[in-house]
């Protein structure tokens, strides 16, 4: 099963290399793991999307509980949320190609965000599957570079995740 | 204004260190200076750091005190790494103080440079690397902190080098928050309730015990549950001490070198109450066999992860050990019946024991079995006992009856060769009028015996019981039963005189080789050579070995008892 978990941890040195650690030490999944400062600059919000029995999963959020500096850990897909990812990706555009690209941007209701004669970058927000169905439309030839920023996600309405 | 040596000291008195095990360095040489000039907190130079940590360690597990150890930054924090997953695998307090090349070298690949926080990272309950001598004081509180809160454990402090040289007014904290870190200590009321209803239901009980009872000191109130309630206890390797081994309830330790009665009294009990314990896999063997049978678990642990980790709990309990154990015994004095019906049960535990899986053959040489008993009559009982990892680790467990707790001192989790000797001399630092026996082996006794010499410095008087059977005891047993005799690589040779090598430390060194010496020899050191350190080579029976065993990947009950072979 495929979790999102929420952190909230100390933004000190070291402390994303601690839940990197534990996650590689106990041999649990990390498919994408992103972290920032949050409104309080002393604590930082760290998402992992991972995935594993409801036994593994329980383990996860034990563990990482007892990480010293971990203040809070939540399951968000426990329950209603929703999550994004962000895609920077890079495309060839020259000849019938360019107009393509442009179309399926909009389709995808993606932002032309750099041009050059040749070729374009195209911001496109959206959970990930949506990320995957554009990469998955497009000619695979054409596409040059691709960076997400894995996923974030932030419950839905009363549930709050704050100290 | 004081130095960041002085505050690191001044620390150190705050929290009542009396004693501190470490070796100097470069980087520490500002601390090691202000050490000098105070006689509050005592030093004790060992000969290699691991020694150190490993005696830290023992200090801690011997007494109710954080251990600490102090030590150089690079190779000195690098030797402590196999004593800190030592601690950190039996949560241990302990705080381990490290000096670092100064701040500005950091990252540049400097001499005697290691990332120490990254280095000990996996193995230890926190770190911290100071970066200002403003937090020093207070990250040193912390550490203490962490070590001794919660589920126990080793805490590193880094400290660079220049902020030991630093100036800073010094303010140490009575009490510290941290908004991360909030162990839980009472239990949940409601789950008490229930564990204690389900405890009254119980046909075929048993209290299964480990670490945890000793180190939360709930030995006591363990105790007066279990005779409340007349159910069979058993203790891990861990565990032992804390339900008096001389009572008729004790059904001995259990799980792969465990007791017949123990074994079968946990595969098919119907109600478990787990306390201070983790179900690892030396003690339930192979979890499916263990599955195979139907019981409900009850599981009092500080540590909500080792709760359902291996073993699907009924009625988990978070808590401090001694009060939720408290709450059970009030429970159970307020009204409810404390008379369960275990009497078949009995029964059915004294016919496994009337199997006597502890008896050994007896043979012309000494067996290691008889000098662990002779030890156990000659010291009345009472000793701290030290241990290795192998064969005598598991004879001292098995046949030295321990009725009080944190009396036996070994490394259960990390399984780590070469303890026994510096855990012998932590154990005297913290209990300095105490008998003290370091059973091992002559493979473990040599990978820290160079702390002999630290003996003979601080005269701490540690009674080293070899088992030598010039072989790697239980790597020769498992080749034995499991690899068709090939005894690869676990024959010790060119031992060196094991008389001459103490006596050339300055010590007492005899060599016992026939059963009838062994009273004798043991009575001398502890009597004539109480105050000194004994190294007593027996020269045991080569072929012993340690049973009942449950074999690798066996369920509990499928155990190799001695008379099968």
């Amino acid at each position: 099963m495929r979790h999102i978990i929420s952190i909230l941890i100390e933004n000190e040195s070291g402390a994303l290399s601690r839940v990197a650690g534990l996650f590689s030490a106990r041999g649990y999944n990390i498919e994408s793991l992103t972290v920032a400062p949050t409104e309080d600059p002393s604590l930082s919000r760290m998402t992992i999307l991972t995935s594993g029995s409801d036994e593994v999963l329980e383990q996860i959020t034990k563990q990482l509980n007892k990480l010293v500096d971990v203040v809070k850990v939540v399951d968000l897909s426990e329950a209603a949320h929703v999550e994004r990812e962000l895609m920077l990706i890079k495309v060839r555009a020259t000849g019938k190609d360019r107009e393509e690209m442009k179309r399926m941007a909009d389709i995808f209701r993606g932002r032309i965000i750099d041009v050059t004669e040749s070729t374009y970058v195209i911001e496109l927000t959206g959970a990930s599957t949506k990320l995957d169905s554009f990469i998955a439309g497009l000619d695979a030839g054409l596409i040059l570079e691709t960076v997400r920023t894995g996923v974030c996600g932030i419950g839905r309405g009363d549930r709050i995740l704050k100290v | 204004m004081i130095s960041g040596a002085e505050i690191v000291i001044r620390c150190l008195q705050e929290e009542k260190v009396d004693c501190v095990f470490g070796y100097p360095g470069g980087s520490v040489l500002h601390i090691y200076d202000a050490l000098f000039k105070q006689d509050e907190v005592k030093h004790i130079l060992v000969r290699h750091e691991q020694a150190a940590v490993h005696a830290a360690d023992a200090y801690s597990r011997s007494s109710q005190r954080v251990g600490v150890a102090l030590v150089t930054s690079g190779p000195g924090v690098t030797n402590t790494v196999t004593g800190i997953a030592t601690a950190y695998m039996d949560s241990i307090p302990m705080v381990v103080l490290c000096g670092q090349v100064p701040t500005a070298y950091i990252g540049q690949d400097a001499f005697q440079e290691c990332d120490t926080v990254g280095i000990t990272r996996p193995c230890v309950k926190h770190n911290f690397l100071v970066k200002d001598v403003k937090d020093l004081a207070i990250t040193i509180k912390k550490a203490f902190h962490i070590a001794a809160t919660g589920r126990p454990g080793p805490v590193v402090v880094d400290i660079p080098k220049d902020i030991t040289a630093q100036m800073c007014e010094f303010d140490y904290p009575k009490t510290i928050q941290m908004r991360s870190y909030n162990p839980v200590v009472k239990g949940h009321l409601g789950q008490i309730k229930k564990a204690v209803q389900m405890l009254q239901e119980a046909k075929r009980p048993i209290i299964y015990t480990g670490g945890g009872v000793i180190l939360s000191d709930a030995a006591d109130k363990l105790t007066q549950l279990a005779r409340k309630l007349d159910f069979p206890v058993t203790n891990t390797l861990m565990g032992l001490g804390g339900y008096p081994a001389t009572d008729r309830q004790f059904v001995g330790m259990l799980g792969m070198h465990g007791t017949f009665e123990a074994n079968n009294a946990m595969h098919y009990a119907d109600v478990i109450l787990a306390v201070g314990a983790r179900f690892d896999d030396r003690v339930i063997g192979n979890p499916e066999h263990f599955g195979s049978e139907k019981r409900r678990v009850i599981h009092i642990d500080i540590d909500p992860s080792s709760i359902s980790k291996r073993v699907k709990v009924d009625v988990p309990i978070v808590g401090n050990v001694p009060d939720v154990l408290d709450e059970m015994l009030k429970l159970l004095d307020a009204g409810c019946k404390t008379d369960p019906e275990v009497a078949d049960w009995w029964k059915q535990i004294d016919e496994w024991r009337g199997r006597k899986s502890l008896a050994y053959r007896q043979s012309n040489h000494i067996m290691p079995q008889f000098v662990v008993e002779k030890l156990y009559e000659v010291t009345g009982g009472d000793a701290f006992i030290t241990s290795d990892v192998g064969q005598h680790q598991m004879f001292a467990a098995q046949y030295y009856k321990f009725d009080k707790p944190r009396r036996w001192i070994n490394s259960g989790g990390l399984g780590t060769m070469g303890v026994g000797l510096p855990y012998g001399m932590g154990v005297l630092m913290a209990n300095p009028d105490a008998q003290v026996a370091c059973v091992t082996g002559e493979g473990s006794i040599q990978m820290c015996i160079q702390e002999m010499s630290t003996c003979k410095q601080y005269g701490l008087p540690v009674k080293i019981i070899n088992l030598n059977n010039g072989m790697l005891g239980m790597v020769r047993q498992w080749q034995e039963m499991f690899y068709s005799k090939r005894y690869s690589q676990s024959y010790v040779t060119s031992l060196p005189d094991f008389v001459k090598l103490a006596e050339a430390y300055g010590h007492v060194g005899m060599r016992i080789e026939k059963p009838e010496d062994v009273e004798p020899a043991l009575r001398k050191a502890f009597t004539e050579h109480k105050d000194d350190l004994v190294f007593m080579d027996f020269i045991i029976d080569p072929g012993a070995n340690v049973f009942p065993m449950v074999a690798a990947g066996k369920g509990l009950t499928e155990m190799i008892l001695a008379e099968e072979l």
